[in-house]
């Protein structure tokens, strides 16, 4: 199988005053397509850096990543904003939607940076809503909805735009176990689709339920793992 | 995607806006007022100059009177102090040497303020100022015919003895109801049938009791049935329209004084008013008023402008997470930008409608109110602006609308998604 996302002795540093943090220092691996990883590693190992590159929000000083074939190098930031749109899906510790738009809206966002008629993608994102359970919750603004509700609905909005490998940070992070498992469980049904995931996280529980676990420390691999993917629907 | 037309550009600006109703409010009423102060105060200047140049209303404004006086210098063998008189001559050699003449207009006078009564009819007698002019006259000072008609050139050309007079000359001379038309008036013991009834336009210098109280006959006839020879009293010279009187003034003095043997240096023999330089000055002063009017409404509304400009900066500062989010979802930096500007323009350009809208309201109150009164003495009528002024208004509020947006959208630009989903 062809790998999805192919990453050559990644280096990234940071300038904090005088002083230059090296936080990622020559890392490689690949992920195929289906894949299902984990990136674990306490805080500092430069694990959102990781995700950080791996979503083109920020780039790398040195090294080489590709992303579905495609060298992502340099890109101008409309460029860039073209492939997160049509590449990327993301999914964040704190949900990240926009509180006064409807649940519908949220998720029909990434379509209308694609200029994709508003018929159109009302009805993609009502999909999308139906797939997460949520299409009865559709017009309202997402502080009316529970924690779970709203990683689900940034679940759909991270699907809608139909990207190539989804992104994300602490997806469980800011929700209580139940909940955890159940966003776990909806995830995993994505994967199980064919889709290619990446979640950071610490949580060992929520590590086991990938099919592959990839620990950072300091800037680098140390270790890179498949396991026997736990089911999140045994917990619930 | 920045397409000014689409629709869901413009939903994507209302929802932004509405999102925070209140302070959208405030903050467009800077804007608001601001056009609204603009308008009212050009409409108040337009007004001011309405109602001064109602004074000029119909009068043919490029046009200059010359009258006589005693000559102050000896010249030819003539003493200092001689009079002369104006003669028929003088209108035809000035029609023939000096081009760019639109009228030319001779005029002699009886009686006038304050004079003994010198018009009789039956038993009544009255006291009224008695001129012969031209047909022209009737363009240079307008008024307008109620009854019949004004002197023609046959009246002109076979000396009719006949007569307009005004609305005061009727008080003066006629029962209520009486018929005018084809009744006769005698004029210094000489009759005349009156062939038309005029009133005048404008304020005539608020002298407007008076101006009604005149009485207009054929210059000609005027010449021979009050003994006037070929004396012209004064004349009154209108320049046709591209040229200024002003500037033909002196080529007229300079023809009249060689006729009349007036030394070229004597500055005095030839009397004369210049409307047209009269005129020029209160369109100066006009002209200077709605620039201070503009000056003050702008710097107004550049306050305004200030004020949805610094909201935008905080509305940008606190959307940081939003650009952020939307950025990640695959915004351009020029989505963003576009929408910050649109924001503001928008702000800007619906709180500005507002404010002409208001205006305009306010004008139409004061107009409805002005309506009933009588405004011709009162210095002020038909506060107004023109569709031109609307226009230059929008423009301003437009450019301003970018300029207010400029700032913020380029900081909303430099957000860099990483920090701003950082951001907790």
């Amino acid at each position: 199988m062809q790998n999805m996302i192919s990453i050559k002795d990644l280096h990234k540093s940071y300038q904090i005053g005088n002083n230059s943090l090296h936080v990622l220092k020559g890392i490689n691996f690949e992920v195929k397509e289906g894949d299902f990883v984990s990136i674990m590693g306490s805080s500092g190992s430069g694990k959102s850096t990781l995700l950080n590159i791996l979503g083109i929000l920020d780039e790398a000083d040195k090294g080489e990543y590709w992303l579905d074939g495609v060298l992502i190098k340099n890109l101008n930031e409309k460029v860039a904003a073209q492939y997160r749109n049509e590449f990327l899906g993301f999914i964040f510790q704190s949900f990240n939607l926009i509180n006064y738009k409807s649940a519908l809206d949220n998720v029909a966002l990434p379509l209308y940076y694609q200029g994709i008629k508003r018929k159109e993608r009302t009805e993609k994102a009502m999909h999308y809503l139906e797939k997460v359970g949520l299409a009865d919750w559709a017009t309202h603004t997402p502080n009316e909805l529970s924690g779970g509700q709203k990683q689900r609905v940034a679940i759909a909005r991270a699907l809608a735009s139909n990207p190539k490998v989804l992104l994300a940070d602490e997806p469980t992070g800011a929700l209580d176990s139940k909940t955890s498992y159940e966003v776990m469980e909806l995830i995993q049904a994505i994967n199980d689709e064919g889709k290619t995931i990446l979640v950071v996280t610490h949580e060992h529980d929520i590590a086991q339920m990938t099919k592959r676990i990839v620990h950072l420390k300091d800037g680098l691999v140390t270790d890179d793992k498949i396991v026997e993917q736990v089911r999140a629907a045994a917990y619930v | 995607m920045s397409n000014l037309f689409s629709r869901e550009n413009w939903n994507e600006i209302l929802e932004a806006l509405s999102a925070n109703w209140f302070r959208t409010l405030l903050t467009a009423f800077g804007v608001f007022w601001g056009i609204f102060i603009l308008v009212i105060l050009l409409a108040a200047g337009k007004g001011l100059e309405n109602g001064v140049k109602q004074g000029f209303s119909g009068i043919a404004t490029n046009t200059a009177f010359l009258w006589t006086q005693p000559t102050s210098k000896p010249y030819k063998g003539m003493p200092q102090g001689r009079r002369f008189n104006y003669q028929n001559g003088d209108v035809e050699a000035l029609w023939e040497n000096v081009p760019g003449l639109r009228f030319v207009s001779p005029r002699n006078q009886l009686g006038g303020f304050n004079g003994a009564n010198n018009v009789v009819r039956g038993l009544k007698t009255g006291a009224f100022s008695v001129y012969g002019d031209t047909p022209e006259f009737i363009q240079q000072e307008p008024m307008e015919i109620i009854e019949g008609r004004f002197i023609n050139q046959s009246d002109m050309e076979n000396r009719r003895k006949v007569a307009v007079i005004g609305q005061g000359v009727i008080a003066g001379l006629y029962e209520k109801g009486e018929p005018v038309i084809g009744s006769y008036i005698k004029i210094n013991g000489v009759n005349f049938s009156v062939v038309g009834v005029y009133k005048k336009k404008g304020n005539n210098n608020g002298n407007a009791e008076e101006s009604l109280k005149q009485i207009f006959t054929p210059f000609t006839t005027f010449q021979r049935a009050f003994n006037f020879g070929d004396v012209v009293g004064w004349m009154a010279i209108t320049a046709k329209d591209e040229t200024s009187i002003t500037a033909l003034l002196p080529q007229i003095k300079e023809l009249l004084k060689s006729r009349h043997k007036i030394s070229p240096e004597d500055d005095r023999a030839i009397g004369n008013f210049d409307l047209y330089q009269e005129f020029s000055k209160v369109n100066g002063l006009f002209n200077i008023l709605s620039v201070i009017s503009y000056f003050v409404g702008i710097l107004i509304l550049i306050s305004g402008v200030i004020g949805i400009g610094n909201i935008m900066l905080i509305v940008v500062k606190e959307r940081t997470k939003e650009i952020g989010i939307r950025r990640a979802l695959g915004a351009t930096p020029w989505d963003i930008r576009g929408q910050i500007l649109m924001e503001s323009i928008f702000l800007t350009i619906i709180s500005g409608m507002a404010g002409i809208v208001l205006s305009s309201a306010v004008l139409k109150i004061i107009d409805l109110l002005m309506s009933g009164m009588d405004t011709s003495s009162m210095m002020f009528a038909n506060p107004s602006v023109s569709l031109g002024v609307v226009v230059i208004a929008l423009g301003i509020l437009i450019v301003s609308g970018l300029f207010a947006g400029m700032i913020p959208a380029q900081i909303a630009i430099k957000v860099k998604p990483v920090d701003a989903l950082r951001t907790e």
